[in-house]
């Protein structure tokens, strides 16, 4: 078992197999969910998600905001990045200011 | 809700003692508050420069990476990246940055930094794609340990400015009022005391006259 593992749609995850990665295609959410869980419970210390898993994962993700590991990180997928990582840094800052002075 | 006291000279000076503890941790929550702050914009910022370069430089990556996989077939794509290279770690500590803990990632490369593949039967595009993804580990997992803490401070900040808000807004005013009323109450059993005792001095002149 590695310590970071990366989940997402096969084209933009397999890349991670090369750099010694635990890889793993999962697409849907609950079922991302269930094994980012279980990853959790195996300590594994990185997660990256394409941002498709990581907002159809949202539920699970935000389970893990708050606690030091695992960090969830979300990575932009083989078509490009979305928006919804910087999204989420954007509210990071919202929730700790109360308005966006930075981004 | 009000708190509820009993009039009395006890009650009055525990209620002031209560107020300057209430007044000394509002004082120092609200420090803790801006300098979390402060310390949040710095990481903030830095989460942002470094999502922007990471996502270009995946951009990049996956871009020859589709590239790899129009040159050879899929088939002889996810062959070759079948077998896993030796599994990255990263060593994990954890730092505090004013009490609030936040992991320390640090990458440790996988030894070899050989191609988990042999030549025979993938394309160079492939080779380039997994170079350029693994140049791109080190930044990844700096973005990781940066925007985790963005995470954990985030929640810190909103729980101290609760924290200071109920104390400045609740606590103190409440308790503020309370001192007040019981010191009103007990100047205006002092006055009664003292109207009682004259008129009982009037009463008893009367009597001996």
């Amino acid at each position: 078992m590695a310590d970071i593992a990366m989940i997402g749609d096969k084209d933009s995850v397999l890349l991670g197999r090369a750099a010694g990665l635990d890889v793993y295609f999962e697409t849907d959410g609950r079922e991302a969910g269930r094994l980012i869980d279980r990853l959790a419970r195996e300590d594994t210390k990185v997660i990256f998600v394409t941002e498709a898993v990581f907002t159809a994962a949202a539920e699970t993700v935000n389970k893990y905001r708050s606690r030091p590991f695992p960090a969830i990180i979300p990575i932009p997928d083989s078509t490009g990045p979305t928006g919804a990582a910087m999204e989420n840094v954007r509210a990071n800052v919202e929730k700790a200011i109360g308005v966006n002075i930075l981004f | 809700m009000a708190i509820s006291y009993k009039p009395t000279r006890m009650e009055m000076s525990r209620l002031k003692k209560r107020l300057v503890t209430a007044t000394r941790g509002h004082k120092l929550m609200k420090d803790k508050r801006d300098e979390t702050v402060r310390r949040f914009i710095t990481f903030v910022r830095r989460n942002g420069e470094l999502r922007e370069r990471v996502e270009k430089l995946m951009g990049e990556a996956m871009a020859s990476f589709v590239l790899a996989k129009a040159a050879m077939s899929t088939a002889a794509v996810e062959e070759a990246l079948i077998v896993p290279a030796a599994s990255a770690k990263v060593e994990v500590g954890s730092g505090k940055v004013l009490s609030t803990e936040v992991p320390r990632l640090t990458y440790v490369p996988s030894g070899s930094r050989s191609l988990p593949y042999g030549a025979l039967g993938t394309g160079s595009e492939l080779d380039s794609a997994v170079v350029k993804f693994a140049e791109l580990m080190p930044l990844l997992i700096e973005l990781a340990e940066v925007e985790k803490t963005c995470n954990l401070l985030a929640d810190e900040i909103e729980k101290t400015r609760r924290r200071v808000n109920a104390l400045e807004y609740v606590m103190i005013p409440q308790l503020e009022t309370a001192i007040h009323d019981i010191s009103m109450k007990l100047d205006e059993n002092e006055r009664g005391n003292l109207t009682r005792l004259m008129k009982t001095k009037d009463m008893l002149k009367a009597k001996e006259e």
